[in-house]
């Protein structure tokens, strides 16, 4: 009959007495355990913003750019040329049947003041489309409608990031502050959106009317252009053929023949943001492989150490045999004594792990993200380690000849 | 019947053509509570025939039977178990743990038994106050004189009531004084206890304590003599 717990005290007794061995052993297990835990919590927290970010941006989204990507074998900056106007958006809203909602926009730097108070932030001209495209709603207020579009009226909606420079604690729905001198009436604010994808602050913006901007703020030498347009599409798989019916449009309307290039571009962003948790899942999945290597690296290390410890110990082995220690006394003794080894290696690395995914949230601004179960992944793991890497050790002392181990100096 | 009955066991180790034959077919039987000792010159067996009455080595021809078991057929397992139970032995070097009290090593036997620690503990202490080491059970064989580790060895081999205590020269690492304690430890526990006691010895000082002395040469056994009663 094998007794459990005594031979759980054995295999302690003998761990403590190497206790600069054992721990030295175990930090193979505690290495690799803690970069498993802190290289998923990198790769699960990076998934995780971008899945917020591709939330945050607006869902099912293109933008169509002013200008050739490529012009005559040259790669040109996009929007570089204005070819869009607000009559390309009305016809894309109202041709493209795959096309839920347009949103144009013109923009560009403005200095904003409120009373004492002044801020330099993005001005964006746009219709009220823009909240739906965008998935955006208001805290406090209205948007401002079609009829100030139409109008070209000088309201505008704030930002909270705008609203906390100029007016603190102070509701500004109904002020009236300048931009680049001229008076806006503030008629909403806008929802806390927090970073976008390229690290930028949203809510540093304010959107006007695209007409004021046009006539009153950036008045370009191309009246009545847009520098691009935000377009939702009804569903995600609506996206491509969104994208084709757009292009197709528009080189209709602006009278491109086949062999001509197009000049406009259509970016799917939603896509991108999509290859992007795609690759960053890949990273994850790499890391952590690479993390298990170090994990497998540490059982490797577990099995030397109880390889020399089984023959350190023949003549111990001898002496229990002799007093009756069975086959799988002695086998159980050293694979507790592995087991235990890569446990508790386990439970420091995991230690480790957080603290390690704890620090690079604090000091490296990193969004980390500790699963439970990569907890559970990297726990079971180590326990599988130690049992498979204990096992041939304690397979061979099983096997001494009790005469011969007794014999041996 | 007797403690021990073997018949025609011998044992031959061979080396690819050549063949060491380190135990002549011996028939033996002894008793229970005799005290016997066996002596002959280096390499004449009488390790290799310990080995094998202490199930310890499987004989390569002959039967053995302990305490009316047959043990020939047994697998290793099974002879743990009769180890365990039925045999204590006692080495010349001692043979303890290592940096393990005295009560641990003492206990030793007890752990493959399945017996509580509160049992095994109490078992264990009775031993050592039988071999006159109350108060030493927390010290380490480190501490202890070669004597005194002599007695926990032998302590071990009681602990689980074998009726058969099985000595290779266990005197043959201490000086003549410890060794008359120990040789006056081993009567005590044959004639109060009734445990068989068989030792291996090279010296006729220690042969003197024993009723019956069996003598080998080659393999083989020459004279086995039951002295007279005393
Ligand atoms: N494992 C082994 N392999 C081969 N030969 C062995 C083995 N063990 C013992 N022998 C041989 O068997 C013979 C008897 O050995 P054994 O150890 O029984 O002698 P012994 O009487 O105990 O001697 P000593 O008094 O020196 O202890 C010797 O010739 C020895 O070389
Ligand atoms: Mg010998």
């Amino acid at each position: 009959m094998i007794n459990i717990p005594s031979t759980i005290r054995i295999s302690f007794r003998a761990l403590r007495v190497n206790k600069m061995r054992s721990s030295l052993t175990m930090l193979g297990i505690i290495i690799g355990v803690g970069a498993v835990i802190a290289m998923l919590a990198v790769g699960t927290g990076a998934r995780q913003k971008i899945a917020e970010q591709i939330s945050s941006i607006g869902s099912n989204l293109l933008i169509v750019l002013s200008g050739a990507s490529t012009s005559g074998g040259r790669r040109m900056g996009s929007g570089t040329q204005p070819s869009l106007s607000l009559g390309d958006a009305e016809a894309i809203k109202r041709e493209c049947p795959s096309v839920q909602d347009v949103a144009p926009v013109l923009g560009g730097i403005g200095q904003v003041v409120f009373g004492n108070m002044n801020w330099s932030t993005g001005v964006t001209g746009t219709t009220p489309s823009m909240l739906a495209v965008r998935d955006w709603n208001l805290s406090s207020g209205r948007m401002f409608t079609e009829d100030d579009v139409k109008g070209a009226t000088k309201v505008c909606i704030l930002g909270q990031t705008v609203v906390d420079n100029l007016f603190g604690s102070i509701d500004p729905v109904g002020s009236v502050i300048r931009i680049n001198k001229i008076p806006f009436t503030v008629v909403g604010v806008l929802e806390i959106k927090g970073q976008s994808p390229g690290g930028q602050d949203q809510d540093d913006t304010i959107y006007v009317p695209i007409t004021t901007a046009q006539k009153k703020l950036f008045g370009t030498a191309f009246p009545g252009m847009i520098r691009m347009m935000m377009v939702k599409a009804r569903t995600v798989e609506d996206l491509l053929r969104a994208e084709q019916e757009i292009a197709e449009l528009l080189r209709q309307r602006h009278k491109i023949g086949q062999k001509q290039e197009d000049d406009f571009t259509v970016r799917n962003l939603t896509q991108m943001l999509q290859a992007t948790e795609q690759s960053t899942k890949v990273m994850t999945i790499l890391l952590g492989a690479i993390a298990s290597v170090s994990l497998l690296v540490g059982g490797i290390g577990i099995m030397n150490i109880m390889l020399v410890s089984v023959t350190e110990r023949t003549r111990e082995i001898g002496i229990r045999m002799a007093v009756g220690a069975k086959t799988w006394d002695i086998r159980l003794q050293f694979i507790i004594e592995a087991l235990t080894l890569s446990m508790i290696g386990g439970v420091a690395g995991i230690l480790v792990g957080l603290g390690v995914s704890e620090a690079l949230a604090l000091f490296a601004g990193w969004s980390v993200i500790v699963s439970p179960f990569s907890v559970i992944l990297s726990f079971g793991f180590s326990g599988i380690v130690g049992i498979s890497f204990g096992f041939y050790p304690a397979y061979k002392a099983s096997l001494l000849d009790p005469i011969e181990a007794l014999r041996y100096e | 019947m007797g403690l021990i009955e073997a018949q025609g066991i011998s044992k031959t180790y061979s080396f690819g053509e050549v063949e060491v034959r380190a135990l002549c077919p011996t028939s033996l039987t002894i008793e229970a509570a005799e005290f016997i000792a066996i002596m002959g010159p280096s390499g004449s067996g009488k390790s290799t025939l310990m080995n094998i009455l202490g199930c310890l080595d499987k004989p390569t021809t002959g039967t053995y039977l302990l305490d009316g078991v047959d043990v020939g057929g047994l697998g290793r397992d099974e002879r743990a178990e009769i180890r365990n139970k039925k045999i204590g032995f006692v080495f010349q070097g001692f043979n303890l743990l290592p940096r393990t009290s005295a009560i641990e090593n003492v206990e030793l036997p007890l752990l493959y038994d399945g017996l509580s620690a509160q049992d095994r503990r109490q078992r264990a202490l009775t031993a050592l106050k039988k071999v006159g080491l109350e108060g030493r059970e927390d010290h380490h064989p480190s501490q202890l004189s070669g004597g005194q580790q002599q007695r926990v060895a032998i302590a071990r081999a009681l602990v689980n009531n074998a009726p058969l205590i099985l000595a290779d020269e266990p005197t043959g690492n201490l000086d003549t004084k410890t060794s008359a304690e120990i040789m006056d430890l081993f009567v005590k526990l044959n004639t109060g206890s009734n445990i068989t006691v068989m030792l291996v010895t090279h010296e006729p000082d220690i042969a003197a304590y024993s009723r019956r002395v069996i003598r080998f040469l080659d393999g083989c056994i020459v004279s086995d003599e039951v002295k007279k009663a005393s």
